[in-house]
């Protein structure tokens, strides 16, 4: 955390040559690193550059920016990365509407994105690009996993998300895999910190289970009141509400919530304990669902390099295209649209020691792919 | 005070010229993100100038500026994204990749959302006018974030930037000269609108309100008026920042955003017509050399701001050019 | 719909009022007194929660953790005003503005500098941990009930301490004519930390409180400022009943909108719609509300000295 990157600073050449046989790769890391929501961005960083460091394939150069989650901030250093820095490869960004922003017109001057985590529909579908890599999810995964697993016990679900895009394609991807009836469907303000309202509403609807997608301080707000309401129906929603980074500020009130992500610390392969023994190691915290996939980002670069010149865009998408690293994931492709085709995972936030954590409970899809892949023209 | 107004001549002038070369000189270079740092300094400053015009000659703090630089974007961003899509507007009009007809369009959307702001906030004044403008730049704020339509939270992108008879807008030393003979245009209205009979009266209505009533002109109309050619201004800016970033979103009509407008007119020198220019860029390099240096940049930059307000309150030009009593 | 969910959404809106009750009074008091408009308010409240966590987490105790956000918050306040503030209020609203405009971002910055990006834990005292139920049968949080009892007490202390003390009658004599006291011999540069700490001791209260129902992050109390500023304008700037009454108005407004709006709107719109549109709607009603006091009361429905 301490570790400050003066990365950008002209002068830092990698004039040293020695006995490279890769050759250099400028990557640009655009990500929240200050203001709101900057927990997640310095996971990403963080797992990102341990990846680097750990393949000792010194010839990789990362120049890392703070977009302080603002949108023209973050098209204004992906201007000077591209313009001025000339990267070859670009990643880091955290949010959809950073991502919306940013990435259509990288790709259109042909520069390569691999996202660490936002994937926007509007992404996904008719506007891919052979120049976008999505190495996190389609936005829709985690909440179609959450509806799929809701079948087998719910008949009557509760489901709550903010008003926003990915707030409606989130309860969007819950309804299109979610069979039961809905006993009530609520859009809250975006940044709302005071959910009675909403709870109320949760008591008086005749629910057997609630589906809520409140990302960050919202869900960790909702989660409290919650827990404190007397209601007591099982909450479920997406990774994101329960990530390792939220998870000690909610405290006990998260216990036994059941979340959908397609990674978990305990997950059993060997690329997994390696990294998360490496994480805890050198940060001295539990790796996030974030620090998971920039982990994955990181390798997927370097194995893309190890087969081809980024200077060759055409041979060096057929490498990404093949994902042939060892993800912490276990099983990893890209669908026809550069998206992930992976296995998703429900887990439980369990208490180990002192930590609160999540715990593996069962895979409910196996090989899923995103719903927009068809309209892709690729 | 003579000396002090050629001395201010010259600063300008220089400023001008500053803004001018050093893109220029950074495109013969072969470093054309300097040219995009430059226009984003130029379009700024057309913002700020246009919040000048109720701030500093009205002396009404608008805290909520950035219900017109966003309405200006989106205005920007829907066209284009309807001339992308081929989708027409209901009543047969149909969208339009150029600039001239979206300025046009910026124009008259942020005019009409100002006329309906001022009739009601100008009723009020002091902290009451800071609170009441900051609260509909708010409300526009989240009806944008949950408005479907064009993109909510996530934003607009525009694809293919706008284009403009004649130009080549992709390149950005031509679309940066666009921005700035844009605001070379709005400074020299700026100057002549404060030199004149209306002018007069908006500084009259600031400083002595009741005395502008007893010779019959109504205080409230030149607000108004004042009020309403501000926004339009910013929203063309607006329009111009969308261009810019070729994308929109709900950010640019945050209250960070109005904030930031404020602070670029201080910086520079309040009640200066170069104010806005000089603020916007020190704001720029501050923004991307602190930046460079630490992720703490937010930080250094709230303890410059407040030396600014405590020891140098002439801003930029004051520093440069000497006080002007403030009239 | 029930009678008991009304009564309850009812509650909510009460409490969330007396939450911004209690940052409002402060700012209004500023004001009030010493003509003062403080965006760093919401600096403070964050201050408040921050220390309440800070000190929860190290004593095990919430109650320590409250007293020790009322001290770190008055700290807070009287160290900027000394140092900052007080050259701003012969300045005009510009300066103002801008300078504690610029203390929020040295405020966030630093208190991510300091305890990180991540969020602090803070929970509710376990005295206060259960659900209580209301006559009727209606079950409600006891901490919520809590809040309400403390906001109500800090209104009539508020009362008190400015219609029957000594220092309040100093804090009136400023707020009519500040030549004025100046000439009774009252120490006024005293005066104005004494009631700038007040003000920010309420607003860390604030943020103590929300804490166990919120997350204590940076940025906290940048949306519950504008809040306050819209309950503040709504009642009368400088006017503490107004306040308290603008207060109770936007929380009770803010609540019932977002739970009934949804609800009309699902007489004519298929349900999902309906809950997005009712959203948007319901995210603009307070704004909406101001505007149509502001155009028949240009100065509040409580200006100062009415």
């Amino acid at each position: 955390m301490k570790k400050i990157i003066a990365a950008g600073l002209v002068g830092l050449a990698m004039g040293v040559s020695g006995t490279a046989m890769a050759e250099p790769i400028k990557i640009g890391m655009i990500t929240t690193l200050s203001g709101g929501g900057a927990g997640l961005g310095v996971d990403v960083r963080d797992a990102f550059e341990l990846a680097i460091e750990k393949s000792g394939n010194s010839e990789i150069e990362v120049i890392t920016e703070d977009d302080a989650r603002k949108p023209e901030l973050a098209v204004q250093i992906a201007d000077k990365m591209i313009q001025s820095d000339e990267v070859d490869l670009m990643t880091g960004i955290i949010w959809s509407n950073l991502a919306m922003a940013v990435v259509p017109s990288a790709t259109a001057q042909d520069v390569i994105y691999l996202s660490p985590n936002a994937g926007p529909s509007a992404l996904a579908g008719a506007n891919c690009n052979e120049n976008y890599f999505n190495v996190a999810y389609q936005n829709d995964n985690f909440h179609e996993a959450m509806g799929n697993f809701a079948n087998k016990d719910y008949k009557k679900v509760f489901i709550l998300a903010p008003n926003y895009p990915a707030g409606k394609d989130s309860l969007t991807g819950f309804k299109r895999f979610y069979k039961g009836e809905l006993a009530g469907e609520v859009y809250t303000k975006l940044g709302q910190t005071d959910y009675a309202a909403e709870i109320a509403q949760i008591r008086a609807s005749g629910a057997d289970a609630v589906f809520f997608f409140l990302p960050g301080g919202m869900g960790i707000a909702f989660t409290k009141q919650y827990a404190q309401s007397g209601v007591d129906l099982p909450l479920m929603g997406p990774a994101f509400s329960f990530s390792q980074d939220v998870l000690p500020a909610m405290g006990d009130a998260a216990l036994g919530i059941k979340n959908s992500a397609s990674w978990s610390h305990d997950l059993d392969n060997e690329a997994n304990k390696a990294f998360v023994e490496a994480f805890k190691a050198e940060y001295g915290r539990l790796p996030s669902v974030y620090a998971a996939q920039a982990w994955d980002t990181a390798n997927l670069i370097l194995a893309a390099a190890e087969k081809a010149s980024v200077k060759d865009k055409e041979a060096f998408r057929a490498a990404l295209k093949q994902a042939d690293f060892a993800s912490v994931r276990g099983k990893f492709s890209f669908n026809t649209n550069n998206h992930p085709i992976q296995d998703l995972y429900v887990r439980e936030v369990v208490k180990e020691g002192d930590v609160l954590t999540n715990k593996i409970v069962e895979k409910t899809f196996t090989d899923h792919e995103d719903a927009y892949a068809a309209e892709c023209k690729m | 005070m003579r000396q002090h107004l050629r001395r201010e001549t010259l600063v300008n002038a220089g400023l001008a010229v500053l803004l001018l070369a050093a893109p220029a000189i950074a495109a013969m270079a072969g470093e054309p993100f300097y040219v995009t740092l430059a226009t984003r300094m130029a379009i700024l400053a057309l913002a700020a100038v246009g919040l000048n015009f109720v701030l500093g000659l009205g002396g009404l703090v608008s805290f909520g500026h950035a219900a017109f630089f966003g309405i200006g974007g989106y205005a920007a961003g829907i066209l284009a994204t309807h001339a992308f899509n081929q989708e027409p507007f209901p009543f047969g009009l149909s969208g339009t990749n150029q600039m001239l007809v979206i300025w046009l369009a910026a124009l008259i959307a942020s005019g009409i959302v100002a006329l309906l702001i001022g009739l009601v906030s100008l009723r009020t004044s002091g902290v009451y006018f800071i609170m009441i403008t900051l609260a509909f730049a708010q409300m526009i704020y989240y009806f944008a974030i949950s408005w479907p339509a064009y993109g909510g939270e996530d934003g607009l992108s525009i694809y293919v930037r706008n284009a403009f008879p004649g130009v080549n807008t992709l390149d950005p030393l031509s679309f940066f000269l666009i921005c700035y003979v844009l605001l070379m245009i709005v400074l020299a209205f700026f100057a002549t609108l404060r030199n004149s009979r209306f002018g007069a009266a908006l500084q009259a209505a600031r400083q002595n309100p009741v005395r502008l009533a007893s010779v019959g002109v109504e205080p409230f109309r030149i607000r108004l008026v004042a009020f309403v050619i501000s926004g339009m201004i910013t929203g063309l800016a607006g329009a111009l920042f969308a261009d810019l970033n070729r994308f929109v979103s709900p950010s640019m009509l945050s209250w960070h955003m109005s904030g930031e407008l404020i602070v670029l007119i201080i910086l520079g020198g309040t009640g200066r017509l170069f104010g806005p220019v000089a603020g916007a860029i020190l704001y720029i390099l501050f923004e991307y050399f602190l930046g460079g240096i630490t992720e703490r940049w937010q930080l250094f930059l709230g303890l410059i701001l407040l030396a600014v307000v405590l020891f140098a309150r002439g801003g930029l030009i004051g520093l440069l050019a000497g006080k002007v009593r403030h009239d | 719909m029930s009678t008991a969910l009304i009564i309850e959404q009812t509650l909510n809106g009460l409490q969330f009022g007396v939450m911004l009750f209690l940052m409002a009074a402060g700012l209004t008091l500023i004001f009030g007194v010493m003509g003062l408009i403080n965006l760093a308010h919401g600096s403070l409240y964050m201050v408040g929660a921050f220390a309440c966590a800070v000190a929860a987490a190290a004593t095990g105790s919430f109650w320590i953790g409250l007293a020790a956000s009322l001290a770190a918050a008055a700290a807070a306040g009287a160290l900027i005003e000394v140092t900052v503030i007080r050259k701003l209020y012969e300045r005009d609203h510009l300066d103002q503005v801008l300078a504690t405009f610029a203390l929020i971002l040295v405020f966030s910055e630093g208190t991510r500098w300091i305890f990180g990006s991540f969020p602090l834990y803070l929970n509710i005292p376990q005295l206060l941990g259960g659900v209580v139920t209301l006559p009727g049968g209606l079950p409600y949080p006891a901490y919520r009930l809590a809040i309400i009892l403390v906001g109500l007490a800090v209104a009539v202390g508020l009362y008190l301490l400015i219609s029957k003390t000594r220092l309040g009658m100093r804090i009136r004599a400023g707020e009519s004519d500040r030549e004025m006291i100046g000439a009774l011999g009252v120490d006024i540069r005293t005066l104005y930390t004494v009631v700038f700490a007040l003000g920010a001791a309420l607003a860390g209260l604030a943020g103590a409180l929300v804490g166990p129902l919120q997350s204590v992050q940076v940025g906290m109390g940048e949306p519950v400022l504008i809040l306050a500023f819209v309950v503040i304008v709504i009642g009368g700037i400088g006017s503490i009943k107004g306040a308290f009454i603008g207060a109770i108005l936007v929380g009770v407004i803010d609540t019932l909108g977002r739970f009934l709006l949804p609800l009309a709107l699902g007489v004519f719109l298929d349900p999902s719609q309906a809950a997005g549109v009712g959203a948007a709607l319901a995210s603009m009603l307070i704004y909406v509300f101001m505007a149509l006091v502001l155009a028949f009361r240009p100065t509040g429905l409580f200006a100062a000295g009415d």
